[in-house]
């Protein structure tokens, strides 16, 4: 959307009354309004978390972008921002707090860790990455990415904003509103996906007939 | 300037080597190995020298307690390092037992409290069983973990080789994803067997347990009222990361509470047992990652001391610099922290972070990062300062931090909110702080002046003229102040390093990937901001360390927090927590 602007080109409004008429598509003034106030929970797992403050301080300001104002209940948030390494211990915790979160919402991975794992992805306690679970919308790389990347990365998100449509928009649709519903990851003798339990019991018999072999 | 110091410290330590077995014929006997020191003591006797080294020889704080697995010799050792708040350097003896399940060797909670955690984690990562411990349960992994994964024969489910470089990333590079070399492909380890569905989770009894819930008494003309538990985090803004505290309370008062932690154990021993010694550099930078440069610089001097090499003399003045710059950024956040969770949501932290601000643009120029430096190297630093760099410290340091510390001062100091908040809370007395092994500002507030850079000189700080800082009152306010004492003390010592600097050589060493450690162990420690940073690295000669463990202070400071809080408000408990100035990275490692 150039310049923020809501009034769509094609239309001629009257010079005398061009600051109060504006001709646009619901569309654009939905998606002017949601991209304009994107509220992150205020959740910092780890050394991302300290850019991420230092992103909203004076210097760099992302309160420019419509995106300050930190809420630490994930039901007031609509963008997570997981904001380091993602351990087995905590992801239980991550996922529950995203399933409470309300439609829309948006995922943000901001560094290595969130992304893949990062430096630490061999760790016996490290999750390779918050895309095993959560339906991520933008990476940013970096180890911390610096306030700017950040930046970079909240405006890709405003950009994916203005591609959506109302009508398409998955919590509109009829029977697609809990498509983005986690089972909650158990604390096993190791983590356990729920939802890969078939998987885990096919390669445990597997190993058996290997063995037995 | 440094001969001198060292001779006497052997003639101490011949001294009471001598006395200890003296005292102790049976039970104590020297480590002989070569390149370890310090005394192996006999478990069955271990609390009873413990107390005699506490109570006739003076070693009050016990600092680190940590396990090292060796495999080969079927030996399990504990390794303990205990210190005189009074200065000097510090005593190390172990404890060996035979690496047969179940490994018991006494606890010295009894001893020293500050064993506490470290003990626990001992028995969470090593599987050794402390006994006589009163709340052995597991602290970094969760409960119904299997196995114990610092033992060198656990292998995680990304295992590649024993030690870094992996040969499939060299010459050719046939590098293949973790994930497809494990059967799930996924970074997990199922037992023989296992049955997911029909698995049922530990439940959190045992911590539910451990809280001291009938010790409370009640008179009997009080109001009869219900103790409620709270679970404050590990998603909660006030604890700095993801720290849980379990919380019982009477009311608004807290009756008893429990950390838990482990919600951020990024594994860094583990992967730190893989890597060269080089390689563990970076990862030092992402413990405490508001001072990475104060991380570098511990870890360094403990592989020095270990190689035995001098440090060149510009690389030492540089990296005194460098940590007192961190040193004031992170009591500059500390403060803005407080505050912030006192309720004074973000202003005062934005004047804190401004001055942040303008110490990373200098370690951006000196080391291309603002937060994780890796800008230390063994011998010194890895590149030097750029004439403007070393311009705007100037600036900086005096011109214009002294002005901006005033100014704080002059705008919190005195605000009635702040004085009704922090005034006459009690934070720890001496005897607590040393009892819980607190280190830090927290132990100076408490009207200890101990600090390692005068206690146990390391680098060049015994050329500089500066003052312990302390206060005696250990209330909240005194444990805010101490913080601008120690502004002060830094630009103080910035200032004489800033005018004695020599020009030279950065590096005593050629720049090398892979550095030759002579087989031995070494621990080392510097004055982190937040307290005794420690290093204890284990050499079998090879590139990787044998054993690396780090004595976190955040982790060890966190001991205290329960007698800390007990009989406080539910509100005062988020202000003493930020106090403890802890940082998640470094607690769980």
């Amino acid at each position: 959307m150039e310049n923020e602007g809501l009034n769509l080109p094609n239309y001629n409004i009257p010079e005398d009354i061009q600051n109060i008429v504006a001709v646009t598509t619901l569309d654009r003034l939905y998606n002017w309004g949601r991209r304009s106030s994107v509220w992150p929970l205020m959740f910092g797992l780890a050394c991302c978390a300290i850019e991420m403050i230092a992103a909203q301080t004076a210097r760099y300001d992302m309160a420019r972008f419509g995106m300050e104002v930190m809420r630490p209940t994930p039901r007031q948030a609509d963008m997570m921002l997981v904001s380091g390494t993602v351990t087995k211990k905590m992801l239980p915790s991550i996922i529950r707090l995203y399933n409470q979160m309300p439609e829309p919402k948006y995922v943000v991975a901001m560094g290595a860790c969130a992304s893949s794992g990062g430096p630490f992805k061999e760790g016996y306690n490290v999750v390779a990455g918050i895309d095993k679970f959560l339906p991520v919308d933008v990476y940013i790389p970096g180890c911390p990415p610096t306030p700017q990347a950040l930046i970079a990365g909240m405006i890709k998100l405003q950009e994916k904003i203005d591609k959506q449509s109302i009508k398409q928009v998955r919590w509109y649709t009829k029977g697609k509103v809990d498509a983005n519903y986690v089972p909650m990851p158990i604390l096993g003798p190791d983590l356990i996906d729920v939802r890969r339990n078939a998987e885990y019991k096919a390669a445990a018999a597997v190993k058996a007939t290997q063995e037995s072999a | 300037m440094t001969a001198p110091a060292s001779t006497s410290t052997l003639d101490a330590s011949a001294q009471l080597s001598a006395s200890l077995v003296a005292r102790f014929p049976d039970s104590v006997t020297a480590d002989t190995r070569p390149g370890f020191s310090g005394f192996i003591i006999k478990k069955e006797n271990l609390v009873e020298v413990a107390t005699a080294l506490r109570d006739e020889f003076g070693y009050d704080l016990l600092s680190s307690v940590t396990g090292v697995d060796y495999l080969a010799e079927n030996k399990m050792e504990v390794v303990y390092h205990a210190f005189k708040t009074t200065g000097g350097p510090n005593l190390v003896f172990k404890v060996q037992v035979d690496r047969v399940d179940p490994i018991e060797v006494p606890s010295l909670y009894e001893v020293w409290t500050g064993a506490d955690f470290q003990e626990r984690e001992a028995w969470d990562l090593m599987g050794i069983r402390f006994t006589g411990h009163p709340d052995l349960r597991r602290i970094l992994m969760w409960e119904g973990f299997e196995g114990h994964p610092l033992r060198r024969d656990y292998k995680e489910a990304f295992f590649e080789e024993e030690a870094k470089p992996f040969k499939s990333r060299w010459p050719e590079g046939n590098h293949k994803y973790a994930e497809f070399r494990t059967p799930h492909r996924d970074n997990l380890i199922f037992p023989e067997g296992f049955d997911p569905d029909n698995y049922k989770p530990e439940n959190e009894d045992e911590l539910y347990f451990s809280l001291e819930r009938s010790s409370t008494k009640r008179e009997e003309d009080a109001l009869k009222t219900d103790h409620i538990v709270v679970n404050m985090g590990p998603h909660h803004p006030s604890t700095h990361g993801v720290l849980r505290v379990v919380v019982e309370l009477d009311g608004e008062t807290i009756t008893s509470l429990k950390p838990v932690m482990g919600y951020l154990h990024r594994n860094h021993d583990k992967i730190g047992e893989r890597s060269t010694f080089l390689q563990i550099l970076p990862y030092t930078d992402r413990l405490d990652y508001f001072n990475s440069m104060a991380n570098n610089f511990g870890y360094v001097t403990t592989v020095e001391k270990l190689m035995k090499i001098p440090v060149a003399e510009r690389a030492e003045y540089i990296r005194v610099i460098m940590a007192e710059l961190s040193r004031i950024q992170n009591h500059l956040i500390f403060i803005g922290m407080l505050i912030n969770d006192l309720g004074s949501m973000y202003t005062p932290s934005l004047y804190a972070f401004e001055e942040r601000e303008l110490i990373l643009d200098i370690f951006e120029a000196v080391s291309g990062a603002r937060m994780m430096c890796n800008y230390f190297r063994f011998g010194g630093v890895v590149r030097d300062v750029p004439d403007d760099a070393m311009q705007k410290i100037k600036d900086l340091v005096h011109d214009r931090l002294p002005g901006k510390t005033d100014e704080m001062e002059r705008f919190l100091n005195e605000n009635e909110i702040l004085l009704a908040r922090l005034k006459g809370v009690r934070v720890l007395n001496a005897e607590d702080a040393i009892r819980h092994s607190v280190t830090g500002p927290c132990l100076r507030a408490a009207g200890v002046p101990y600090d390692l850079r005068r206690a146990d000189p390391y680098s060049v700080y015994d050329r500089f003229d500066f003052d312990v800082a302390v206060r005696y009152n250990g209330d909240m306010y005194d444990n805010y102040l101490i913080r601008f004492d120690e502004i002060r003390q830094s630009l103080r010592i910035l200032e004489q390093a800033l005018k004695q600097i020599p020009q030279g050589s950065i590096n005593s060493q050629k720049p090398q990937y892979q550095v030759r450690v002579p087989a031995g162990e070494a621990y080392g420690r510097v004055e982190s901001p937040k307290g005794e940073l420690g290093f204890y690295v284990v050499s079998n000669g090879k590139p990787n360390p044998y054993r690396y463990h780090v004595r976190a202070p955040s982790f060890v400071n966190l001991t205290a927090v329960e007698s800390m809080c007990k009989g406080t408000k539910i509100a005062d408990f988020v202000a003493l927590l930020a106090m403890l100035d802890i940082v998640m990275g470094e607690v769980d490692r």
